[in-house]
């Protein structure tokens, strides 16, 4: 009997081979006769292209060819969600080219390539290309960008405006707003962040003379995606004659979602030089400049509500920055994933916003870890503590009273914010917040910070406590919904499992999502070991490569548990039925009567007649004896499409101390109390909290990109951009409550986001927390020590 | 992210070195600030000469005068783990800061002094500790005084054909006090004030001896003379150790940076000066 594994705390499989130094990354991979492809990036951030003088740069030791832009014959990359889809949004496109042309619109954007036999001889050949530049004036704000007299990036934007887009109930929500007894009214900055996965992007190329076809390796969380979007929208190449590899990936975080110019690069490259593999990967500077950055909004936010604390009405204006062109689904960002869940886990009656996409000459913006659910969590975080602040409540009982009750799911957002532009909806699937509130402020002794912040202050600390009580909108999605004729973004969301079974009872799952980490070799097997009763050891899981698989759509969104996971248990579920049937087969009896338990199927009543699953295997395979209309072999394939989104949800409780003489801010208490719906394996999602709840405090405390006026990254490297480091933080406290998802038969809500979603609200309110006793109501991320120092200098009337 | 090609040459004796460097062939210790320069291209030497096998440069010794010598290829782990420099509060502080586990293997009490970053930690000690650097080229060997030994940013008083070989430092005494305390760059770990601080009480209780070493403020390191003398001779109250702290940076505007402007700075060397006199203070017992 094989023990039952679902939901039980299984070492990762993976981690024999990724953690001893015998993983194989995008830069393990050789190949004989294999080139090195380095990219020359503009050092200008809005520049015409005079000329490009390649001539001295080909002549250089190993260099095989060098490229510029109007030496490729490919679109430009794909637009794949514009927003507001079919409902009449303008949008104005404009999107990068396998190299730059014409013009440069960031710092970093690519305008040559050489190919050479070494890496090292690729990048002194770099040197010796001559570009005539004719640089433009540069606007790296979003607010002066959109200001008349601005510099204009693109003629088809007038005043670098990609989109304005607006959901939920203006009427409502004005009328709110005029009649209310309080409104609070405040301006909040979620800070552009830059992903820094541990591995960096890199593709190879290999065009093969004898069949005309391409193989191209990706680090992408992507793989089936990109097949579809380089060939049909990109170069022109058949569908059928590119076949694209991810290997294993070093983390993404969402920057490896995307379609990107050296991905045509490469094809083009190998191609053009006779079919000799052509290998790119990216410096960490090239990375910090070109692979995509997160978050970047203005935001102009109003709630409104009672003196009692009855939240009545929150209007929200936001200035999404998406760079100097767009990334493949940058504007969906903060549309559909942001705006759309503002208004939290609250039942706010009337919720209105507008997101205007803006332009800029910085580098391109789109999903990184909670995709505009952590900007959307900060907003509505955040106004609950300034509202909270207002009307003299504490901000624990301001959420309590405006939770969504228990017993109102699932629950449709009154202001439409969960009515697609083509009118499908999607409900909250499942919630009972006031659990996690609870068991996290008994945790954190939330009530007797009185005494903490008394005894903090006599040592010269000003310790401030913050909760971030969130929910968040994930497992996407239903393509009714997120569908063409919806959103705007131009496909669908569901995903597929071919599972087969081998003459001798091992099982290939092939997935179409893709890990980058997570440990989805463990978690599918711990699925598939409890639905066919057979040990996770004769499980193998395959993803990643297109040859022979069927399509997926990926990983990113914290939708593999819910969308994947399903469509395994269905497939399973397909197989064991198809095994019930020739059992019954087998034992001369009749369907009704075999009963399956674990790997064993017998005839009911009668314990001595019974087939395992490896004795159907094998004759099922083999195929000498089969029922009337029945097809031999175990072999199924399920395309789900789920009908719902997930939402996890809970409560973080931060505490902070900061040293009022210096401003430094230390982080000594976290607690979390988070609610997944059913766990496949608790360690798992512990590490998927972790390193989210770490990101979102990294906002808060240290990280963010910063550019100059004329749009150089000056935080171009890790030695000015602080990423968080575990020996910063405090031992964080984690707990659960179980709130089962509805929406799959596994139960989950998905987890790979939330703890970067719920963090940083729960730093930055207990930060104000701390100031607050000094009139400080509002401070903007991250709070370094100069930043917190200054708002005390400010408030004690001194010079800052 | 890759270095422009260069020659490597690496000597078995400091006399076979001295007779390869230059202004185009870079002395290359531990590494842990020329490499990363040279991946950035912001350095090209022609020729690197690695003298990290250079064993005679390595170890810390008593003279006999009393006084210690640290060896130019003294590694900060090394220098962590030997007992004799334990008695040093400020080291016990500044070593276990320094860059990471890995780095602190590596990097090496010469290349920080040679290297002489504005914001590297080991020179506002060596300032309080009135250090001595020893250097030898072809032409021989001479000592050159810590106190206006770092000149600019990068800059020393050291020629291109000159190695460090070793640091002198007073021997250890009961009767003084040591701190070392920073406001780090959360991002590079270097500081954007680090403060250092020897103290001494005259029989009188008054403080007798003061000797303040600032990084990470200004565009070199430097001795805080104006708070040493304002410090001398006072009771070492908190008002006291305020007064003389104020005057750690009179003659000239803080450095200005992404991470921190010259008025944060500024306001920050005051009172890491102060934090940095106080604990000295209270190792006095």
């Amino acid at each position: 009997m094989t023990t039952d594994v679902l939901g039980t705390s299984v070492k990762r499989v993976e981690d024999q081979r990724l953690i001893t130094g015998k993983g194989r990354y995008l830069d393990d991979i050789s190949m004989p006769g294999m080139t090195h492809l380095a990219i020359l990036r503009s050092p200008y951030a809005n520049a015409n292209i005079k000329s490009i003088d390649t001539s001295a740069a080909k002549t250089m030791p190993g260099v095989v060819a060098v490229f510029v832009g109007a030496d490729i014959p490919y679109n430009p990359l794909p637009m794949a969600w514009p927003a507001g889809g079919s409902a009449g949004i303008q949008n104005n496109i404009n999107m990068p080219r396998t190299l730059a042309t014409d013009s440069v619109k960031w710092t970093g954007e690519g305008v040559a390539a050489v190919v050479a036999e070494t890496p090292e001889q690729a990048n002194d050949a770099l040197e010796a290309i001559r570009v005539e530049w004719e640089k433009l004036p540069t606007v790296v704000d979003v607010e002066k960008a959109i200001a008349d007299g601005a510099p204009q990036l693109h003629e088809n934007a007038p005043n670098n405006i990609v989109f304005e887009w607006n959901v939920g109930d203006k009427a409502g929500t004005d009328a709110a707003i005029d009649g209310a007894e309080v409104v609070v009214r405040q301006r909040i900055v979620n800070q552009r962040l830059i992903p820094n996965p541990m591995e960096t992007r890199g593709d190879i190329g290999w065009y093969n003379p004898g069949t005309d076809e391409y193989t191209v390796w990706m680090s992408s969380q992507t793989p089936h995606i990109q097949r579809l979007l380089l060939t049909a929208f990109v170069t022109g190449i058949p569908e059928h004659k590119v076949r694209t590899i991810s290997p294993d990936i070093g983390g993404a975080f969402g920057t490896k979602i995307f379609c990107y110019a050296d991905m045509a690069l490469c094809m083009f490259a190998s191609k053009a030089i006779g079919g000799r593999p052509v290998k790119w990967v990216e410096t960490r500077r090239e990375n910090y400049q070109s692979t995509i950055h997160g978050r970047d909004h203005v935001t102009y936010l109003e709630i409104a509500g009672t003196k009692d604390g009855e939240v009545t009405g929150l209007r929200v204006k936001t200035l999404a920055n998406l760079g100097g062109r767009l990334s493949t689904i940058g504007p969906g960002i903060p549309t559909t994933l942001y705006a759309r869940v503002l208004s939290g886990c609250y039942k706010i009656p009337n919720v209105y916003a507008e997101v205007t996409g803006v332009y800029t000459n910085t580098t391109f913006v789109d999903a990184y870890r909670g995709a505009g659910r952590p900007e959307a969590t900060y907003v509505i975080e955040r106004a609950m503590d300034l509202f909270a602040d207002e009307i003299g409540m504490d901000p624990a009982a301001v959420r309590r009273k405006n939770f969504i009750e228990s017993d109102k799911f699932p629950y449709e957002n009154p202001s439409g914010l969960g009515t697609a532009s083509g009118g499908a909806k999607i409900y909250i699937d499942s919630g009972d917040y006031e659990p996690a509130l609870n068991k996290a402020l008994t945790t954190s002794g939330y009530y007797e910070m009185g005494k903490a912040k008394a005894e903090a202050k006599k040592r010269g600390k000003l310790l401030g406590v913050g909760l971030s009580t969130y929910i968040e909108v994930c497992g996407v999605a239903p393509s009714k919904w997120i569908g063409a004729v919806g959103e705007g973004w131009g496909a669908a969301m569901w995903e597929s499992s071919n599972i087969r079974v081998h003459l001798t009872g091992k099982v290939v799952v092939t997935m179409g999502t893709q890990p980058q980490g997570q440990g989805h070799e463990t978690t599918y097997a711990q699925i598939i070991s409890h639905e066919l009763g057979i040990p996770m050891e004769d499980i193998v899981i395959q993803h990643s490569d297109t040859q022979g698989t069927p399509f997926g759509y990926g990983s990113y969104g914290s939708r593999t548990a819910s969308v994947g996971g399903t469509a395994a248990v269905l497939a399973a579920g397909k197989v064991r039925e198809k095994a019930r049937r020739y059992a019954a087969h087998m034992l001369e009896a009749s369907v009704d009567d075999i009963e399956v338990d674990g790997a064993n199927y017998q005839v009911k009543g009668s314990p001595d007649k019974v087939k395992t699953f490896q004795e159907i295997s094998f004759a099922i395979g083999l195929g000498f004896s089969l029922p009337e209309g029945m097809e031999p072999y175990l072999d199924e394939t399920v395309y789900h499409d789920t009908p719902n989104c997930t939402w996890p949800f809970g409560t973080h409780v931060a505490i902070v101390e900061i040293d009022e003489e210096t401003g430094r801010t230390e982080l000594v208490r976290y607690v979390a109390v988070d609610d997944v719906g059913n766990k496949i394996n608790p360690m798992i999602v512990d590490g998927q909290l972790h390193g989210g709840i770490v990101q979102g405090v990294g906002q808060a405390l240290w990280e963010g990109a910063i550019y100059g006026e004329d749009g150089q990254l000056q935080s171009g490297t890790m030695l000015d951009y602080a990423l968080p480091r575990a020996s910063w933080l405090p031992m964080l406290e984690l707990d659960e409550t179980v709130t089962p998802s509805p929406v799959n038969p596994l139960g989950v809500k998905g987890v790979g986001e939330a703890g970067a979603i719920a963090s940083t609200a729960a730093v930055a309110n207990a930060v104000v927390d701390a100031l607050s006793p000094l009139g400080i109501r509002h401070l903007d991320m991250p709070y370094t020590a100069q930043t917190v120092w200054r708002a005390i200098q400010s408030a004690k009337g001194g010079q800052a | 992210m890759i270095p422009a090609a260069f020659d490597y040459v690496r000597p078995s004796t400091l006399d076979e070195a001295l007779g390869l460097i230059g202004p185009d062939a870079k002395v290359m210790a531990g590494g842990q600030s020329l490499l990363p320069l040279m991946k950035l291209r912001l350095a090209t030497p022609e020729k690197v000469v690695d003298i990290g096998r250079l064993s005679e440069l390595r170890g810390v010794r008593k003279l006999d005068d009393g006084r210690i010598a640290i060896g130019a290829l003294t590694t900060y782990a090394e220098m962590l783990a030997d007992p004799v420099l334990g008695h040093y509060g400020l080291l016990g502080d500044v070593l276990p800061g320094i860059a990471d586990v890995q780095t602190r293997h590596l990097g090496t009490i010469g290349g920080s002094v040679a290297h002489s970053d504005p914001a590297t930690e080991m020179p506002a000690c060596l300032l309080a500790l009135d250090a001595e650097v020893v250097a030898r080229s072809t032409g021989g060997e001479r000592t050159l005084e810590i106190d206006g030994f770092f000149e600019g940013p990068f800059q020393t008083k050291l020629e291109p054909n000159e190695i460090v070989t070793e640091i002198r430092i007073p021997g250890p005494m009961d009767g003084a006090g040591s701190a070392y305390v920073s406001l780090a760059q959360p991002a590079s770990g270097y500081a954007i004030v680090g403060v250092a601080a020897v103290v001494m009480r005259a029989p009188d209780g008054t403080i007798g001896f003061a000797r303040i070493g600032v990084t990470g403020a200004h565009e070199h390191p430097y001795r805080a003379s104006d708070v040493e003398a304002a410090l001398v001779g006072s009771d070492g109250s908190a008002p006291a150790i305020a007064a003389a702290a104020a005057h750690v940076s009179d003659d000239a505007e803080c450095s200005s940076d992404i991470h921190a402007d010259a008025t944060y700075r500024g306001a920050m060397a005051i009172v890491y000066t102060k934090r940095a006199i106080e604990a000295a203070l209270a190792r006095l017992g």
